[in-house]
């Protein structure tokens, strides 16, 4: 970029900032201009993040959406993974510190977007999985759907989410919860982990074979359910490869 | 525990994860993406936020755009024929056809 767009492409995010010399700008044009900027990338957010926006309401939502863009501005063209630094500048914000769930509930709204959004992988037949040694499991590696995420907090941020997005939702218990994401016939969905099955998973995507993962998974829970953890992958379509090391 | 041991107790919790699974979901997939079905304006997608591509396809039945439908209905969906009364069908992936000039 030349000096002269560079000092335009700040005064988008920043109408402080000097335009350059010799603009010929119609009183108002470019003000027109980086107002659309501005209105869209709010919008993009308060509709990226649509449990925050919930929670905070529009007038709030809209001056922390204000506030963020003009301090971390796109820096990719797919404004569909905008935002990506939300869920810690809302944690930095002293007046929202009462909050304290607000990080990672805007985490779950950013990880069920990006995970729409992940390439689409179909999920290893059945039979394949069945037809695994199995006397030599511990030592099989799965992979993983690119749409999973897991979200681990201190925070009731399942229930929080339901709260906001479902009617006749019970009210948030105050409980710590994992959140495993999978998305079954392409719409992500959020389900709480058992105890013991965010260790499971994060060993899986780390890609530790199955016996390390139930380790991992027994060091937090001792009677950690594995074969419920596996319908919940099996039943989000999580699982999408399996090999013999 | 031995790793043969404990190999076994995850082939259990496998199979009985396996069991359940394939007696309460059949139909694992039961949606598939269904290109050039859609009325203009009725495309699924939700790219995202403000850039939404839901309902973003302006001519009926646009090639390129998707509609979630149910599972293996996508190639039987009844779709009017074109101008030229070359038959129209709805396909797995996107068409040539309908396309926005």
């Amino acid at each position: 970029m030349s000096a002269r767009e560079e000092r335009l492409a700040r005064n988008l995010l920043d109408p402080a900032s000097a335009l350059p010399e010799g603009l010929f700008d119609r009183p108002g044009r470019f003000a027109i201009h980086r107002n659309t900027v501005t209105a869209s990338l709010i919008e993009a957010l308060c509709t990226g993040f649509p449990v925050i926006t919930r929670l905070l309401g529009d007038g709030v939502m809209k001056d922390l959406a204000l506030r963020f863009l003009r301090a971390h501005p796109p820096s990719s063209p797919l404004l569909m993974l905008y935002g990506e630094g939300f869920p810690e500048f809302l944690e930095a914000d002293t007046r929202l510190a009462d909050l304290g769930y607000l990080g990672d509930v805007a985490r779950l709204d950013l990880a069920l977007r990006h995970a729409y959004h992940a390439a689409d992988a179909p999920p290893l037949p059945a039979q394949q999985l069945a037809a695994l040694p199995p006397d030599r499991l511990a030592e099989v590696h799965l992979d993983l759907a690119p749409a999973l995420r897991l979200l681990r907090s201190p925070w009731p941020i399942f229930d929080i989410w339901r709260f906001n997005t479902e009617t006749n939702a019970p009210a948030p218990r105050a409980v710590a919860q994992d959140v495993l994401i999978t998305r079954p016939a392409y719409d992500p969905l959020p389900q709480p982990l058992p105890p013991g099955g965010a260790g499971f998973v994060a060993a899986l995507l780390q890609g530790a074979p199955l016996g390390e993962a139930e380790d991992r998974a027994r060091a937090e829970a001792a009677d950690v359910d594995l074969a419920a953890l596996f319908t919940l992958l099996l039943q989000g379509g999580a699982i999408i490869g399996a090999s013999l090391t | 525990m031995s790793q043969t041991a404990k190999s076994l107790a995850i082939a259990g919790a496998l199979g009985a994860a396996l069991s359940t699974t394939l007696a309460s979901s059949v139909d694992a997939q039961t949606k598939e993406k269904c290109f050039g079905v859609a009325l203009a304006g009725q495309n699924d997608c939700a790219a995202g936020p403000g850039t939404t591509c839901a309902g973003s396809s302006t001519v009926d039945y646009q090639g390129n755009s998707w509609k979630l439908v149910n599972f293996g209905t996508c190639k039987d969906i009844a779709l009017p024929p074109m101008a030229d009364g070359t038959p129209r069908h709805g396909a797995l992936k996107a068409l040539k056809r309908d396309l926005p000039s």
